[in-house]
């Protein structure tokens, strides 16, 4: 067929190293790209230390305005220790499954040592490929500490 | 031959599946032979426009003032009143200053509740420099921009009324000639801008017949490339306007004390303008003007009016914006409640991994969803390629995502 022919010359003209369109995202998923998970879900619906902590030493909230998302955490710290955690706020199942993972992290870990969690622990964390939009979802709670920590200071 | 065969894009597959787009409202995937006008400009004539006298140079120039033409005609104005720009955002920005000198403080300009950032932003920011007052109109209960509010708040400071064609999240197509009319009959100096990003595609669009001042609109949104936006402006009224930004191509004479502007439309283009866009611009335009792409495009009503009708079948779903699917064009977005509200982008990511792309999010218009009462919406949107079974299989997709994610 003649568009398809058109297709081929360009490509042709691109050279042999451009990405073939018909051939990103062949085949069907894999069970470690199903985005959904059961992990995922499972925080999503039964998230871990919802809720406030009235007398707080640090609280702060941060938005993802791509998506809504709204994440505000709560963190008791004494000698710098995080001692207490707590997160509110609704969103997208990333960005809730991601603040519920990171405050079972969280509890009890030294300040010092949280502010050198990196992209990449999140990523590994919720452990499904996501896409630079999705990202900022699963990166929320982790900015939400991040700023509220520098705040403190 | 169905006209989906003539967008390549539409036959790659995502995550095994064979794509299925419904964000047309987001930009538009480009037919062939798009993509070819493309090619054929940089492999044959491109050159720079306007001040080059070689071959080249005078074949670029035609070409990109045929588009000119072409758009002129196909929204029924004058090629002198069509500027090109980079988009639509982009005419907006360049109109609030183009603007600014008409606005004195405690002036006002009036926009409405369903307005996308892109058109209201700029006038925010104008208001703010010029110590004006933006005036927000409501919206009535079909949906559409309040005809009555507009009157009660229109006012001698009324100097800029901008207000959008088609919003990009209800769907409602606004009864901009009647709103004009309005205006104008009580105040006929009020500048009107009307935003025709998402209406262009779908309506037939007569700028005479409308009577607004200024008509802005993407040519990405046309089946066409992306970087490239129109501005049209009455003749009287360009003339009579400074330009906006500055430099080469766009003047008579250049001093260091002072320099003259060529005539509208070149005062408003200043430097290298995206040529070879604007010259596929031309052939999307060819394309839309075909009989067959016509006749498909007087088919999406239909396409919307069973997609509505589908939709609202499903257990839990509110469609936003008005029930009479004569009165929508181009989209329909929605949210769903299982329990909770399922958050809009866990459903376009469940729908991505079925091979639909929709879009999810606030579109750019925060103020909108908050008046909804919600954070965000999902949103089908539809072009020439778009079929029933397209509908129907993301509709399927939809009723497993949802169940995935319910609680």
């Amino acid at each position: 067929m003649k568009t398809e022919m058109k297709t081929e010359t360009i490509k042709e003209q691109i050279g042999k190293e451009s990405i073939d369109p018909n051939q990103i995202g062949e085949g069907p998923l894999t069970e470690e790209q199903q985005i959904y998970k059961e992990n995922i879900l499972d925080h999503y619906r039964y998230p871990h230390h919802k809720g406030t902590l009235s007398n707080a030493t640090l609280m702060h909230t941060e938005h993802n305005p791509l998506c809504g998302d709204v994440i505000t955490m709560h963190l008791m710290i004494k000698n710098n220790q995080i001692t207490d955690v707590k997160f509110d706020g609704h969103g997208c199942t990333i960005s809730q499954a991601s603040a519920s993972m990171l405050t079972d992290k969280l509890q009890g870990m030294i300040t010092v040592d949280v502010k050198k969690i990196t992209r990449d622990e999140i990523m590994e964390m919720i452990g499904v490929p996501l896409g630079p939009v999705r990202s900022r979802c699963a990166l929320l709670a982790l900015r939400t500490v991040m700023k509220g920590l520098e705040n403190l200071q | 031959m169905m006209l989906k065969e003539e967008f390549p894009i539409l036959k790659r597959n995502v995550h095994g599946r064979q794509l299925i787009y419904l964000d047309s409202s987001a930009t538009m995937q480009k037919p062939q032979q798009v993509l070819d006008a493309l090619q054929h400009f940089y492999t044959t004539s491109n050159a720079n426009v306007h001040r080059v006298v070689h071959t080249l140079g005078e074949e670029a120039t035609a070409l990109y003032e045929q588009t000119r033409k072409k758009v002129a005609d196909f929204i029924h104005a004058d090629a002198e009143e069509i500027v090109f720009t980079k988009g639509t955002t982009d005419s907006i920005n360049i109109l609030a200053r183009m603007l600014e000198s008409c606005v004195q403080p405690g002036d006002e300009v009036m926009i409405s509740a369903m307005e996308h950032h892109s058109n209201l932003i700029p006038w925010q920011q104008l208001c703010k420099r010029r110590n004006a007052k933006l005036i927000i109109v409501g919206m009535n209960k079909d949906y559409e921009i309040d005809a009555a509010d507009l009157k009660a708040k229109l006012s001698a400071k009324t100097k800029i009324v901008s207000f959008v064609h088609v919003s990009h999240v209800l769907g409602t197509i606004n009864p901009v000639q009647a709103l004009i009319k309005t205006i104008r009959n009580k105040n006929k100096d009020t500048r009107i801008v009307v935003d025709g990003a998402q209406a262009i595609a779908h309506l037939d669009v007569d700028v005479r017949t409308l009577d607004c001042d200024f008509y802005v609109f993407s040519a990405h949104k046309m089946y066409g490339p992306t970087g490239v936006g129109v501005l049209y402006g009455k003749k009287t009224l360009l003339d009579k306007l400074e330009p906006a930004s500055f430099g080469g191509g766009m003047i008579t004479s250049v001093s260091f004390e002072k320099s003259t502007w060529l005539d509208s439309p070149h005062a408003f283009e200043p430097g290298t303008p995206n040529i070879a866009d604007v010259v596929v611009f031309g052939s999307a335009i060819d394309f839309m003007q075909r009989k067959d792409v016509q006749k498909a495009r007087e088919q999406e009503k239909e396409l919307i009016t069973f997609a509505y009708a589908e939709l609202s079948k499903l257990p839990g779903v509110t469609i936003l914006g008005p029930q009479d699917c004569s009165k929508r064009s181009g989209l329909i977005a929605f949210t769903v409640k299982e329990g909770h509200l399922l958050h809009p982008h866990d459903l376009a990511t469940g729908l991505d991994r079925y091979g639909i792309a929709v879009r999810a999010g606030h579109h750019c218009a925060m103020p909108l969803h908050k008046k909804l009462g919600i954070d965000a919406s999902t949103r089908m949107s539809f072009g020439v390629y778009n079929t029933k079974e397209d509908v129907k299989t993301a509709l399927e997709a939809l009723k497993k995502t949802i169940a995935t994610l319910k609680k």
